[in-house]
């Protein structure tokens, strides 16, 4: 512990970065709370986004216990910009194909489930794991986020096969939402400063490590659901570093806005 | 925290303590306790204050809205005791549903809700083979009102994060389940 306690920084930020990925998943999410395709699903994806806000919340109370002073969980969910988050650019993009982030329309189940699926393929080896970290609150939080990744991914791998395999219309829209996103996933795999010296530590995973496994669930299913698997070439995003794309500043716009017009409320 | 608390904790006192929080039932699932839930851990006195008693509660999933509840029903029952306490919550190792005693597994059947098989004979992990649209239960599900095992699942995802939807084809009524986890 002691090496490690002499960089609270890479611990931080580590652990932001994971918290960050399940809140703004979870937040991306929740939008489809009260207007899901069917009334079961509507509430398996209220159910994940449970999960995720959970993993969120204990991943930024162990940050607060580090930081100290003044901060609590709710000052990292509510009262840092966009450029402070450390979340995959993947889980804050829209549920919906390529648009500007002003833009409305509707939400599209596919693109959805397709996230969900590349996430979490990634998250059940990855908090595996982080079971091992030297850190031993972040491999407790580890250990009881593994297992709600299993059904997360359980569930995604349902609606990728069932969509993929289903009507013209529902394969071309899958195929669509993966090539849309898969680009997106290199960031998996291209490490940033942090997750280096995370990993260095101890207290990090080598997440290039991980993707044999994670290829070999994606093209396992796929190929289930008759997709192809598209390239993943192109532009790597940093929303690790804090480069995010505008859809960010939008969702938390959406999220922050009670509590920063209300600082210290409470009910 | 009370201010008649000078006097060390007794086993006298933990089994006050104990005997109280036996009381306290799941707030989603009234008939059964947060003992036999496995959500209770331990009733001890605190390491670092010997006048304390170190009530230890885990989560059952991450993002479970009950457990606010849970802590301030314990803070209240103990508060009535005038027994000072820590209510301290505990991740690791993490809740499983193997935890849950015999007793509960029969008040959930009899409250309407199948209880969880053995988590064991879960799928673990990467690896796991995704099978089309079947509901993978390890084992058969038995429907709580008739006891049939002819049953399948609706959704994996029900009324609160541990539970899923099922129905029995026999009976035809729908069901909770409580997922093994």
């Amino acid at each position: 512990m002691d090496a490690v306690a002499t960089d609270t920084t890479v611990l931080v930020d580590y652990l932001l970065h994971l918290g960050d990925n399940a809140l703004v998943l979870g937040q991306r999410n929740s939008q489809w709370c009260g207007v899901g395709p069917v009334l079961e699903e509507d509430l398996a994806l209220a159910n994940q986004t449970l999960d995720l806000i959970g993993q969120a919340r204990l991943l930024y109370q162990e940050v607060a216990r580090l930081q100290g002073g003044d901060v609590t969980e709710d000052t990292l969910a509510y009262f840092r910009d966009a450029h402070q988050f450390r979340n995959y650019v993947l889980l804050e993009l829209p549920a919906s194909l390529a648009r500007v982030g002003y833009a409305q329309g509707d939400m599209d189940w596919g693109v959805t489930l397709a996230r969900n699926f590349l996430y979490s393929a990634l998250m059940v080896p990855l908090w595996d794991a982080l079971q091992g970290s030297r850190h031993e609150p972040l491999a407790a939080i580890a250990a009881k986020s593994l297992k709600e990744a299993r059904y997360h991914l359980r569930h995604a791998s349902d609606w990728v096969v069932r969509l993929g395999d289903g009507t013209d219309t529902s394969h071309a829209r899958m195929q669509a939402a993966f090539d849309h996103l898969m680009p997106y996933t290199q960031e998996f795999w291209t490490a940033s400063d942090f997750e280096r010296a995370a990993v260095e530590a101890g207290i990090g995973v080598d997440v290039a490590g991980l993707r044999d496994v994670w290829r070999a669930t994606v093209s396992a299913t796929l190929q289930e659901a008759t997709l192809r698997v598209p390239s993943d070439q192109g532009y790597v995003p940093q929303g690790k570093n804090g480069l995010h794309s505008e859809h960010l500043s939008y969702l938390l716009g959406e999220m922050q806005s009670v509590a920063r017009a209300h600082p210290g409320a409470v009910w | 925290m009370s201010t008649a608390a000078a006097l060390p904790v007794t086993a006298e006192s933990i089994a006050r303590v104990r005997a109280a929080l036996d009381g306290l039932t799941d707030p989603e699932i009234p008939v059964v306790t947060l003992a036999e839930m496995g959500i209770l851990r331990d009733v001890r006195p605190a390491t670092d204050d010997p006048a304390l008693v170190e009530v230890v509660i885990t989560p059952t999933y991450s993002g479970c809205p009950a457990m606010g509840q849970i802590e301030d029903d314990v803070r209240a029952t103990l508060q009535r005791l005038g027994v000072p306490v820590r209510v301290t919550t505990q991740l690791a190792p993490a809740w499983t549903t193997d935890w849950m005693t015999e007793a509960a597994r029969d008040k959930l059947r009899a409250y309407g809700i199948a209880p969880p098989g053995r988590c064991s004979a879960e799928g673990t992990g990467p690896g796991e083979r995704i099978v089309r649209f079947v509901p993978r239960a390890p084992e058969p599900v038995a429907c709580p009102r008739c006891g049939s095992t002819h049953t399948r699942e609706v959704s994996h995802f029900g009324s609160t994060a541990c539970k899923a939807l099922w129905q029995c084809l026999d009976c035809r009524e729908p069901f909770d389940h409580f997922k093994p986890h």
